[in-house]
């Protein structure tokens, strides 16, 4: 845990004190990340670089797992946090082997382990360990170098890790990608991280939590969908912008919404026996699946009411199907595209999983609201 | 700035090469070598100057420059580096004349002046060199954890090496190319068939100061481009 407590930093210049901290009171929980957001110049990296003690603070404190970091001998400190600046900062002398084994070094660990980590930790990022231990940073691509900054960082295995835009010097589809890797490894490390961004959309992909700066002050600390729902004031609903609704789609997953129960038949069913199951049910469509359990097709209640024969006899195919886990605004973009008001959704195996529909999505969107006017 | 440096390198070996031809052709060759023994003893005598002078100028420039390049000294090391510039344009003739004034004839002055003369680049070229070093990578460097110490081994004498090492490749090219002055105050060396075979008009004397003058200058310059390319480690190499 990560906990900030009136930190301030002025800086005393030519032109007057600049105020880069003002009094910023935050927290955040084991194995969350929380990303500093704001606008340039607003002290997202004096605050960051104020916990690992680049700068020192003015007043205030930093507690890490309730420990005061002033009363630490700074060099150890900085060893326990993991570090990834914004420039990649990757030596340029060292092999990638040996800048990922920086920080295991100077903590004395075995070289023997150091080494097998390094390749562990490559693989981890889809890189071949065998191809690219022994090269030369120059000798990578900027993603490249990118995810060699980032494993750089994990490579002692801190408890604490603090981000400058890591993912700030790489081409938008590529950054994709690497946030995904990302909070892929995440899931299973579990890192505290401070997380410090200028990209909303980043941010609402990546927090867990969302600090909104300004000139020094936290103008919202809470969680992105909060933020985007309820933002606290003008200023932050105008930094996250008119579309803030929008950018909601992308927190919630199609499964969060999905009708798990909605009424699927065999092919081989009959059309009799599905109208009637439909008509009790008050449902209007019924998804059909194969043998495997796969959707193929779908019915309507409309066409079937009064008809006899066998379900695949009045089937339509089907426009599309989303996978249960991608997020609503793949699943929405999706039913524009074919003009539906609902998809069917599919698994990991691609077996059926239930179905999506727009008012389903709103519904999920309007939810906050209506929670907020009743509280 | 590799093309340049070979470039100049063939040009001396062709130099030489022709000069051989002339010499050979003219029965300059016998004169040359009846100065065999001069020229072994003078050879000893101007290597030796060559590499205690360079030596001692790389094993103080580099501290210096180091030194110069510390946060500390941020205030101060312009001013001193103006006081270095401002040497540099001393010819070294003048520096050898006047470190004669007080260290009297012989090795001393010659030592001294030669050090001085070659010191000069390294000193600038280490100082230079380490300020040249991204801040980035000492900001990642200090934010790791590692001690100023480290960061001075581990990140910015390895990213200043290629820098500071052409230094050294200047001041010995410049060292080498000076030695001869050597003779004019008492300091030995080949300067002293040079200076003697013209005093005498003599020109195989002459020549058999100047052509090992010449072979040693392309040696050396030689020993440090290979040196430069392959003790450098290639991850701050522009050579590889
Ligand atoms: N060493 C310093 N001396 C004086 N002022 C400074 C110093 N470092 C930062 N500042 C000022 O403090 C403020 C916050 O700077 P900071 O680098 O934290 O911004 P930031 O939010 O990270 O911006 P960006 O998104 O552009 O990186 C700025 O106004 C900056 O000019
Ligand atoms: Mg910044």
């Amino acid at each position: 845990m990560i906990r900030l407590e009136d930190l301030t930093k002025t800086f005393e210049t030519p032109n007057g004190v600049v105020v880069a901290a003002d009094k910023v009171n935050m927290e955040v929980p084991t194995g969350e990340i929380c990303i500093l957001l704001g606008p340039s110049g607003c002290g997202k990296t004096t605050a960051l670089k104020m916990i690992n003690r680049l700068i020192q603070p003015t007043s205030g404190k930093i507690y890490i797992n309730g420990e005061d970091t002033s009363k630490l001998n700074d060099i150890e400190h900085r060893r326990k946090i993991g570090y990834v600046i914004q420039q990649i900062g990757l030596f340029p002398n060292m092999t990638i082997e040996e800048n990922i084994c920086v920080v295991p070094k100077l903590l004395g660990w075995d070289m023997k382990k150091a080494r097998t980590r390094a390749a562990e930790l490559l693989d981890l990022v889809g890189l071949d360990a065998k191809q690219f231990l022994k090269r030369y940073p120059k000798e990578l691509s900027g993603g490249q170098q990118q995810r060699v900054g980032v494993i750089r960082a994990l490579a002692a295995d801190p408890p604490v890790m603090l981000m400058d835009e890591p993912f700030g010097a790489i081409d938008p589809i590529n950054r994709e990608i690497i946030q995904d890797e990302f909070l892929k490894m995440q899931a299973e490390l579990k890192k505290t991280i401070m997380f410090v961004s200028h990209d909303i959309d980043e941010a609402v992909k990546m927090g867990d939590k969302v600090a909104i700066f300004r000139a020094g002050r936290i103008e919202q600390y809470d969680s992105p969908d909060q933020i985007l729902a309820h933002p606290a004031n003008p200023f932050v609903a105008d930094f996250v912008g008119a579309d803030r609704t929008l950018k909601r789609l992308r927190l919630v997953s199609a499964e969060e919404v999905a009708d798990a129960d909605a009424p699927v038949a065999a092919r081989s069913a009959k059309v009799a026996d599905l109208s009637q199951r439909l008509s009790s049910a008050g449902a209007r469509i019924a998804v059909i699946i194969d043998s495997d359990h796969h959707p193929v097709g779908y019915v309507t209640l409309d066409e079937i009411a009064g008809a006899t024969g066998s379900v695949a006899e009045f089937a339509h195919p089907l426009p599309a199907t989303v996978p249960i886990r991608a997020d609503l605004r793949a699943v929405v973009s999706e039913m524009f595209a074919h003009d539906t008001m609902w998809l069917a959704c599919t698994d990991d195996t691609g077996r059926y999983a239930g179905v999506v529909s727009q008012p389903a999505v709103t519904a999920a969107l309007r939810a906050t609201y209506t929670d907020a006017d009743a509280a | 700035m590799t093309q340049t440096s070979s470039l100049g390198r063939n040009t001396a070996l062709l130099a030489v090469f022709l000069l051989g031809i002339w010499v050979s052709a003219s029965g300059l060759l016998g004169q040359i070598s009846d100065h065999w023994d001069d020229i072994v003893y003078l050879s000893q005598q101007h290597v030796f100057l060559v590499a205690t002078s360079g030596g001692a100028a790389i094993l103080v420039g580099v501290p210096v420059g180091i030194w110069l390049s510390r946060p500390a000294m941020e205030r101060h090391a312009e001013t001193v580096m103006q006081v270095f510039n401002i040497g540099t344009t001393i010819p070294t003739l003048a520096v050898i004349a006047l470190s004669m004034t007080f260290l009297g004839i012989g090795f001393p002055p010659a030592f001294f002046g030669l050090f001085v003369a070659s010191l000069l680049p390294i000193v600038r070229n280490t100082y230079a060199g380490l300020l040249a070093v991204p801040s980035h990578l000492k900001e990642a460097a200090t934010g790791m954890g590692m001690t100023q110490t480290q960061i001075l081994w581990r990140v910015e004498l390895p990213n200043a090496l290629y820098v500071i090492f052409s230094g050294v490749r200047t001041a010995l090219a410049i060292n080498v190319g000076t030695t001869p002055l050597a003779f004019l105050i008492g300091g030995g060396g080949l300067g002293e068939l040079i200076f003697t075979g013209i005093d005498l008009m003599d020109p195989g004397m002459l020549l058999a100061g100047a052509v090992p003058t010449a072979l040693l200058a392309v040696l050396v310059d030689f020993l440090m481009g290979q040196a430069q390319l392959r003790l450098i480690p290639k991850g701050v190499n522009p050579l590889r």
